[in-house]
């Protein structure tokens, strides 16, 4: 069964250095939980294929796990794992 | 030389935005439908799914419904789509400045001597991937020695592809193709070339003048050419857009320039001008642009940011010679210069050292050119040079300086 996926809005912790780069450090998912980013592994302009927008891509670890975070028009999602 | 132009189409402009937007509509068919009034909407755009089912832009939505029962209507998102044609745009200035867009969706560019040695169909391939993976939408383009092919071409082979066409072979592809296909020929040009036999754009460019001239007046005769590969029309300029503030000078030369050596004494005596004015005006740079027309009066603008704001004319002469050594190919001899600053900041506001900057090194250098500027000014321009800029210079005997300054600019 083919997995789906879907768009989640999330806030995002950032630090912006003074050329402006900015790094998510942290995100709160939908339950409540804050999630750390342990490293930003890469950022490219990306079009996110499996929940569609696109913007700016950051490849970013989280416990242990690398994800997907992108930033689209100031507003920041995830690309989630449908649960069912 | 040849031009080399492309034509990058976005396929199915409005339906693939809304497909790429919400992916739970990719596998079915889709109709973006105007709803001036909710019953006499009509189909604006569709996806090749729809299109399968005969699904065809401007037709009723109930016609089309008829067609495909489960077809999927959607309200436009204007927004969206020109949000889109916008970073489409974006790509291509990564390639060109001599961009023309031609309705939202589908652009000329004119590479020629942007290329660094690449082909045509290299670049547009590259372009055709970039914008599937930053956009998630797909362009076909085509790529020719000029605008009507080129357009041509992306019409071609969609969605999602390149084809070349080439004037050494241009009369196998094109040719054959029904004149209806040529950008100029509408539907009652179609028509009257059809009553006189001419079916194809080969037929169109075999026609004799006086025929054409009578079926469409001066008109026809521009098709016939068209037809030929012969359409020198160029792809206007993209506006440049410019920093809010700049400071710049450029020259045009008498001789054209042949190497970098005397690019860079040019660079240097615009850049001490520019120094001049930055001082003069209390402001710094935080970047440097340069634009260069050579003699066939293709210009190409570059601009880079400094580590460090400055008012330093050798810093900006470096920035400047640095940009042009990486992007000019020397395809041709140049004929002006331009240098700019730009990312303008006031020079009392106090600059961030990093660990690697050498804050020593970097006040000699200031206190070198304010030493400089001084003399400059109390005995005349040419009263202190580089000793770069005794050689004898290629610059214009009553100095042309133009000043590229839009409004709002320092002067
Ligand atoms: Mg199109």
């Amino acid at each position: 069964m083919e997995k789906r996926f879907y768009k989640v809005y999330v806030p995002v912790t950032l630090d912006v250095d003074s050329d402006g780069n900015i790094y998510p450090r942290s995100i709160v998912w939908e339950d409540g939980h804050v999630y750390e980013i342990d490293r930003l592994k890469y950022r490219c302009r990306a079009a996110s294929t499996k929940v569609g927008g696109c913007g700016m891509r950051y490849t970013v670890m989280i416990e242990g796990k690398e994800t997907y975070l992108f930033e689209e028009d100031g507003r920041w999602f995830v690309e989630a794992k449908d649960a069912s | 030389m040849d031009r080399i132009i492309l034509h990058c189409d976005m396929n199915n402009f409005y339906a693939s935005v809304e497909c790429m937007l919400r992916p739970e509509l990719r596998d079915k068919p889709v109709a973006v439908c105007g709803s001036v009034e909710e019953r006499h909407g009509i189909v604006l755009a569709k996806n090749y799914k729809a299109k399968a089912y005969g699904v065809k832009t401007a037709e009723a939505i109930w016609q089309a419904k008829q067609k495909c029962p489960n077809l999927v209507i959607v309200e436009p998102h204007y927004e969206q789509y020109l949000r889109f044609s916008k970073l489409a745009r974006e790509i291509y200035s990564r390639y060109t400045d001599r961009i023309e867009p031609y309705g939202m969706d589908e652009c000329w560019l004119d590479i020629t001597g942007c290329t660094r040695g690449r082909s045509g169909f290299e670049i547009a391939d590259e372009i055709r991937r970039t914008v599937k993976f930053e956009l998630g939408l797909t362009i076909s383009v085509g790529v020719s020695f000029n605008k009507i092919f080129a357009k041509l071409g992306s019409d071609l082979k969609k969605p999602d592809a390149i084809t070349v066409i080439e004037r050494a072979s241009f009369r196998e592809i094109v040719w054959p193709l029904d004149a209806s296909e040529m950008l100029g020929v509408g539907r009652s040009t179609t028509r009257k070339l059809l009553y006189y036999g001419i079916h194809t754009i080969g037929e169109l460019a075999n026609a004799p003048e006086e025929l054409l001239k009578h079926i469409a007046g001066k008109n026809g005769l521009a098709l016939k050419r068209y037809a030929s590969g012969e359409d020198y029309s160029p792809v206007t300029h993209q506006d440049y857009v410019m920093p809010i503030k700049s400071i710049g000078h450029g020259i045009t030369t008498i001789q054209d320039l042949e190497n970098s050596a005397e690019v860079w004494s040019i660079m240097l005596e615009l850049s001490q001008d520019i120094g001049s004015k930055l001082m003069k005006n209390k402001k710094r740079a935080g970047g440097v642009a340069i634009s260069i027309r050579d003699n066939e009066l293709f210009s190409k603008e570059w601009q880079c940011q400094l580590s460090l704001p400055t008012q330093s004319p050798s810093y900006i002469a470096k920035a400047a010679f640095e940009l042009f050594v990486r992007g000019y190919g020397w395809a041709r001899p140049i004929r002006s210069v331009t240098v700019r600053a730009i990312y303008l900041t006031d020079s009392d506001a106090p600059i961030q050292y990093n660990v690697w900057t050498d804050p020593e090194k970097l006040e000699k250098r200031e206190r070198l050119d304010l030493a400089v500027e001084a003399i400059r000014n109390r005995f005349g321009k040419d009263a202190i040079r580089n000793a770069v800029l005794l050689m004898p210079m290629k610059l214009p005997e009553e100095r042309r300086v133009e000043l590229v300054m839009p409004t709002g600019m320092v002067s």
